[in-house]
């Protein structure tokens, strides 16, 4: 489990998942071109979700029947608010000054008025909450997604995310708790709140698609692409009556060329600013 | 002077029509998600999960604005222009089955979140639009479920559903076009028909 390992430790299970994959990078026979390491990925997969099954979810589901529900809010908001200032820092990185220093007055609004972060008062006084890891800014810095790769315990993840992913860990948990099994459990109850708040999308995932790995794998992605472009990635419909159309290639660049060569509809993606910065009606009350 | 205002008011109501008969997109997805979610909050047996009267639900007030053929046809992606006719009409039947259940699958979950509706931002003259929507729920971040409709001759129809940045639809593509690779685009109505049955309350609990 994550959950009680030491920083050590987790190096060398990110070493063994390195050494897994090059392994695989011989063994594996894909089925998907787009998914180069798909054996070790499914096996890992399965794996992951066996841990999921036996520890994880029955965890999960028992903290979220027993915890009442202004609990489980406040620990949700204090965890989302230790997370504030690495978020900002990203989006300082990214280019993005204005949402960047509205983290950290987040950060710091939540941290005082909003009693050590149990109450996000900062969304209600209008600072929205971003979305934004190391990972991300890596992707606006120019740096490509590679292969996906699921890994052990930490799950769906694309090569430059899972490269970013240590850093993330302990950017966005800064709390330096010296005692360890304070700081165990405070990991703990983590993992657990937010597979609970996953618990209701399991019986969706199960039964809408007869391919589970494929379906979480392409999510991930599209996922992963929604938050890079800050909510709004390009949007195209192909039309697929068409004559002749070009083979639909990966990357977002292509995609735009494609664009131009092709029957796209193109809803106009410069209309809708980015979902931060859009007019939400925040409730003002 | 009577016959004049009559004539007046006849050329009128037969002006309006052309314009009332179509909801505006904005507006038919505000009020269907409205008047479902109404049904929702008040029945017992659709928030328990009660499969026979979700579906009823979804089939007479959601999938008459659907539009399941692009849908499909987006789902399968380039293969489908290698479907034969027979062949699509058996896809969109078996991808309109499995579409309904994780529909009503996640309408079951629905309990007190708070939908906000943003403005839509689209000329009057657009024939492809999105409409936004935010799911609020206190201690989480809102989740994004945005609809993508197009104008048809029968009104504005949804072929794409957007939930937290991903397309339910193209989600599938990946998956789809593994299936045809390995299987052919029967193997792919197969494998779909197969899990239906296997979903089926009818046959065996999954």
């Amino acid at each position: 489990m994550p959950v009680t390992k030491t920083p050590g430790a987790r190096r060398r299970l990110a070493a063994l998942a390195c050494m897994a994959l090059l392994a695989s990078g011989c063994a594996g026979a894909p089925r998907n071109p787009d998914d180069p390491l798909e054996g070790y990925n499914r096996a890992m997969f399965s794996f992951n979700d066996g841990v999921d099954r036996t520890v994880i979810r029955p965890v999960a589901q028992a903290y979220d029947t027993v915890a009442p529900t202004p609990v489980k809010i406040g620990v949700g908001n204090f965890f989302g608010n230790l997370a504030d200032p690495w978020i900002g820092l990203n989006n300082m990185l990214q280019g993005k000054p204005g949402e960047a220093f509205s983290d950290w007055m987040r950060f710091l609004f939540n941290s005082t008025w909003g009693i050590l972060g149990l109450l996000d008062i900062a969304s209600e006084a209008g600072l929205p909450k971003h979305d934004e890891d190391f990972g991300q800014t890596l992707a606006v810095w120019g740096v490509g997604d590679g292969a996906y790769v699921v890994l052990p315990f930490f799950g769906p993840r694309t090569m430059r995310d899972a490269a970013a992913t240590p850093l993330d860990l302990t950017g966005d948990s800064p709390l330096r708790i010296d005692h360890v099994p304070t700081r165990n459990s405070a990991r703990a109850l983590r993992i657990t709140h937010v597979r609970a708040t996953l618990l209701g999308a399991d019986r969706t995932l199960e039964e809408s698609t007869f391919d589970k790995y494929a379906y979480v794998r392409d999510f991930y992605l599209q996922q992963r692409r929604y938050k890079i472009h800050d909510g709004n990635p390009p949007l195209e419909y192909e039309d697929f009556n068409g004559a002749s159309l070009p083979r639909p290639a990966g990357g977002v660049a292509d995609a735009a060329a494609d664009a131009a060569l092709s029957r796209l509809e193109l809803i106009d993606p410069t209309a809708v600013g980015p979902l931060s910065a859009a007019p939400v009606n925040h409730p003002q009350r | 002077m009577k016959a004049l205002a009559l004539s007046f008011c006849l050329f009128l109501t037969a002006l309006l029509p052309a314009h009332a008969a179509v909801t505006p997109p904005d507006v038919l997805v505000q009020e269907v998600t409205r008047e479902v979610l109404e049904i929702v909050r008040k029945d017992r047996d659709i928030q328990s999960g009660d499969p026979a009267k979700v579906n009823a639900l979804v089939e007479a007030k959601v999938l008459p604005h659907f539009n399941f053929r692009r849908m499909t046809m987006l789902a399968v992606g380039r293969d489908w222009r290698e479907a034969t006719p027979e062949q699509q009409a058996r896809l969109i039947d078996a991808f309109r089955t499995l579409l309904v259940r994780t529909y009503s699958n996640a309408l079951t979950q629905y309990r007190d979140q708070s939908i906000e509706f943003r403005p839509l931002r689209a000329a009057p003259t657009d024939n492809t639009v999105q409409v936004r929507t935010e799911v609020r729920q206190p201690g989480a971040q809102p989740i994004g479920i945005d609809y993508t409709l197009e104008r048809t001759d029968a009104g504005w129809k949804v072929f794409d559903v957007v939930v937290a940045g991903v397309s339910l639809v193209t989600n599938y593509r990946g998956t789809f076009s593994q299936e045809i690779r390995s299987g052919g685009i029967d193997g792919l109505i197969r494998s779909l028909q197969n899990r239906n049955r296997q979903l089926d309350p009818g046959s065996a609990g999954a």
